[in-house]
């Protein structure tokens, strides 16, 4: 390595010198760093697309007396390279309301992603890992609840008068509002 | 600052150790001839750091390896980059590897007291081999799987251990999951593990050591820093961007070339791959292979490289005797000049071989294709060799060349761009269906020619002779009139590639359609078109060239609908069982051009 022409002064060589070899050094480091960096966080420029609705189930197999009933929900779904048609994607409890309306909860529970179960015997929804209790229609039933809000309701809407279509969707869980999960 | 660093320096020591590192002597001053440490030692962090990125993507198993590695490598942000440097510098490391091999045997730095120096350093040698056998199968393509497959093969050969050995190694008696487990566990774990350690042991001796300086020294010995450590930086960032020129150079030919290392097809054991190569620094081995045919291969698989690597592992007792040291130039040089002839010949032998180029066409073809499908829809559960399986453009011209080339052929060739050896003797199907196939069908100049009925019985058939007899004195009205019957009749087929044209001259086929009844076109006379015709003799033309149509055809052309008993020597395909219904769907679809992207796609991004 020659050192510039006006570098006589051997300190300014020498400091010239450690540098150059401090920087290439840096240099030849961070490029495969550099080009990894990007790969890990790739997952952050993902979205998790919003799913259209589907057609779960037929309002008749919905007990008349406001009962919920579990559901698979099936869709096509992206898994990184791999695509999946009628998949399970999710879980739903539907359940009959007033003026023939369907309710829709999301299974997983707000304060940290358990399959929330149905506790037929107290007519409520309990989350088998803090003990979260919700009311059938999803609302919190304690006072002190581990479970920040509410069961997750999903649009849902009755079509050619009996045909049960949700639109499913995962929202975050530990917040007190409810956050779509992008 | 000062303090934390106290504190930190009086529980490690650490300014020892950074002083001793820095200042180690460098006898007869800095010099680039002993860069080459430095750099491999560099390659290697770099494969680690590239590598351990590469595991947050990667999924070893025979139905997501492919996968994931094509989402690396095509979807992920700086996958391709990632993945590219990882590649060059693995084979940057086998050039670097060989240069500081030369530099330590020309400069007699293996002589004692570093007898230890150099052993470790084979040693690091043969595992690099290793990770670099191991990793060309990770990506589970048709490339890595088939020469994965012979270096398998040539362990399995070795006498006594070697089947329990290859089955150890595989993880069973066939290539499949475990095989793939088991060489990222060795590729990723195992082999870089031992090379860590022994290059902490092989640096810790070459300290204690000291460097071999070059007789005579005429130069002052310098400390390491920053002169030494200047040269080395330089050449790292020499080898950096070398890796770097090499993922970007193909870019630099054709403007949408892939970028960084190439993914053939996904892995099939059942599509033979003529175009298996090992990487090319092993390539040597492969043409020396060639030499031991038979019983002998024992020879050129093992015996002969395991005596060579004997000596090499000798080295430095051999350079004790007086003309030790000539003999190990010697040997050295012999060897690498001799690697070099057989990597030139194996080069030389594929050149002139139209049967590997044709197979490397293919492979580049269908790994392109595989790509474009993957990122079309998305890879189905059971894997990318499904979308392959059921992709009409790759096996409609496997199928072809297989059942149909033997006497049919593909636009002259047998549907993989390969001439078959005998003559065609039934009608070239590129086209079929469209109008200027049955343009050519009534023309007097083809329809005895060998592309139309030329090799088959139907040569002195009726239809033959019509247009023989009656359309060679056909007057320019009548031709014109014989033009919409064929328009018609074509339209039948409703192929994709005619669709505009089908439904703009709708008036001509109408009018063409009743024209074919005309007693003056005959073609009534022998074929059933668009209604009931109990005496009709010929192929029925309902549907004629449809998909309906050419999968019953293929299925059994001696069905009455089509040539009942004057059918020529064409098999029932379907009722004979020769090939699947999914088969026949795959080659009819391909036949009538009908597959997806059938427009190649505007540019893939990578
Ligand atoms: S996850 Fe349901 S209560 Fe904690």
């Amino acid at each position: 390595m020659d050192s510039p022409p006006d570098s006589h002064d051997p300190d300014r060589r020498e400091f010239f010198k450690k540098a150059s070899a401090v920087v290439l050094g840096g240099i030849a480091a961070a490029v495969p760093i550099g080009a990894g960096v990007p790969l890990l966080l790739d997952p952050l420029g993902r979205r998790e697309d919003a799913g259209a609705a589907v057609h779960v189930v037929n309002i008749d197999s919905l007990p008349e007396d406001g009962t919920p009933r579990k559901f698979t929900i099936l869709a096509s779904r992206k898994d990184a390279w791999n695509r999946y048609d009628d998949a399970p994607i999710g879980a739903v409890y539907l359940r009959r309301i007033e003026g023939g309306k369907v309710q829709a909860l999301n299974v997983s529970c707000p304060h940290a992603g358990c399959f929330v179960d149905y506790a037929s015997a107290s007519r409520a929804f309990l989350c088998p890992c803090h003990n979260s209790l919700f009311h059938l229609d999803g609302t919190v039933a304690q006072k002190s609840s581990p479970s920040p809000r509410g069961m997750d309701s999903l649009e849902v809407e009755v079509r050619n008068g009996s045909e049960v279509w949700v639109k499913f969707q995962n929202f975050q869980a530990g917040h007190a509002t409810k956050l779509a999960r992008a | 600052m000062k303090t934390l660093f106290d504190w930190l320096d009086n529980r490690t020591g650490f300014r020892k150790l950074t002083r001793e590192a820095l200042y180690e002597n460098v006898p007869g001053g800095s010099r680039w001839r002993y860069v080459w440490g430095s750099t491999l030692t560099f390659a290697f962090v770099i494969q680690m750091i590239t590598g351990l990125f590469l595991l947050f993507a990667y999924s070893p198993s025979t139905q997501t390896a492919w996968e994931s590695v094509y989402y690396i490598q095509h979807e992920m942000t700086g996958g391709w980059l990632l993945r590219g440097i990882h590649h060059f510098a693995a084979q940057a490391m086998i050039v670097l590897l060989v240069l500081h091999l030369m530099q330590v045997v020309i400069d007699g730095a293996y002589k004692a007291p570093r007898e230890l120096n150099f052993l470790t350093g084979i040693m690091m040698l043969l595992m690099v081999l290793g990770l670099s056998l191991t990793g060309y199968l990770l990506p589970w393509d048709q490339k890595g799987y088939w020469a994965s497959k012979v270096v398998a093969s040539l362990a399995g050969a070795t006498p006594v251990v070697g089947a329990s050995i290859q089955k150890v190694i595989i993880g069973g008696s066939d290539f499949g999951h475990h095989t793939l487990t088991r060489f990222l566990a060795i590729h990723a774990g195992v082999l870089p593990g031992m090379i860590i350690l022994l290059i902490v042991v092989h640096i810790y001796l070459v300290r204690r050591h000291g460097l071999t300086p070059r007789q005579p020294v005429r130069r002052p010995d310098v400390a390491f820093w920053p002169d030494q450590v200047l040269k080395d930086a330089v050449a790292c960032l020499a080898v950096l961007v070398t890796i770097l020129f090499l993922i970007v150079s193909p870019r630099l030919f054709s403007p949408d070339a892939p970028l960084g290392a190439e993914l053939g097809a996904p892995a099939d054991p059942s599509e033979q791959y003529s175009a298996a190569r090992p990487e090319w620094y092993f390539l040597f081995l492969f043409q020396f292979l060639k030499y031991f045919p038979g019983d002998k291969e024992l020879w050129g698989s093992v015996i002969i490289p395991s005596i060579v690597m004997g000596l090499v592992f000798l080295m430095p007792f051999i350079g004790k005797w007086k003309l030790g040291h000539r003999f190990n130039l010697g040997l050295l040089f012999s060897v690498l000049i001799g690697a070099a002839g057989l990597t030139y010949l194996a080069y030389a032998e594929d050149r002139q071989k139209p049967e590997f180029q044709l197979a490397t066409k293919q492979a580049h073809a269908s790994a392109e294709r595989a790509v474009a499908l993957a990122r079309l829809r998305g890879i189905p559960e059971s894997g990318a060799l499904t979308l392959l399986r059921e992709d009409p453009l790759t096996q409609g011209p496997r199928l072809f060349a297989r059942s149909c080339a033997s006497c049919h052929r593909f636009d002259g060739h047998d549907g993989m761009g390969a001439l078959p050896a005998d003559a065609a003797s039934a009608p070239d199907l590129k086209g079929f269906g469209s109008r200027e196939w049955l343009a050519g069908m009534v023309d007097p100049e083809h329809v005895a020619a060998s592309n139309y009925f030329g090799g088959t019985k139907f040569k002195d058939g009726k239809m033959v002779r019509f247009v023989m007899k009656d359309v060679t004195r056909f007057d320019a009205q009548q031709k014109e009139r014989l033009k919409k019957v064929v328009m018609a009749v074509s339209a039948e087929a409703g192929l994709k590639s005619q669709a505009g044209a089908d439904r703009q001259e709708v008036t001509a086929i109408e009018e063409g359609r009743r024209l074919f009844a005309d007693s003056e076109m005959r073609c009534a006379e022998c074929h059933q078109f668009r209604k009931k015709d109990e005496d009709a003799t010929a192929p029925d033309l309902t549907g004629f060239g449809s998909r309906e149509w050419l999968i019953s055809f293929i299925s059994d052309p001696a069905h009455e609908r089509f040539y009942g008993k004057r059918n020529d020597r064409m098999p029932s395909f379907g009722k004979e069982h020769q090939l699947t219904p999914r088969e026949i769907s795959l080659l009819t679809d391909w036949i009538r051009g009908e597959w997806p992207l059938a427009e190649p796609l505007a540019s893939a991004k990578h």
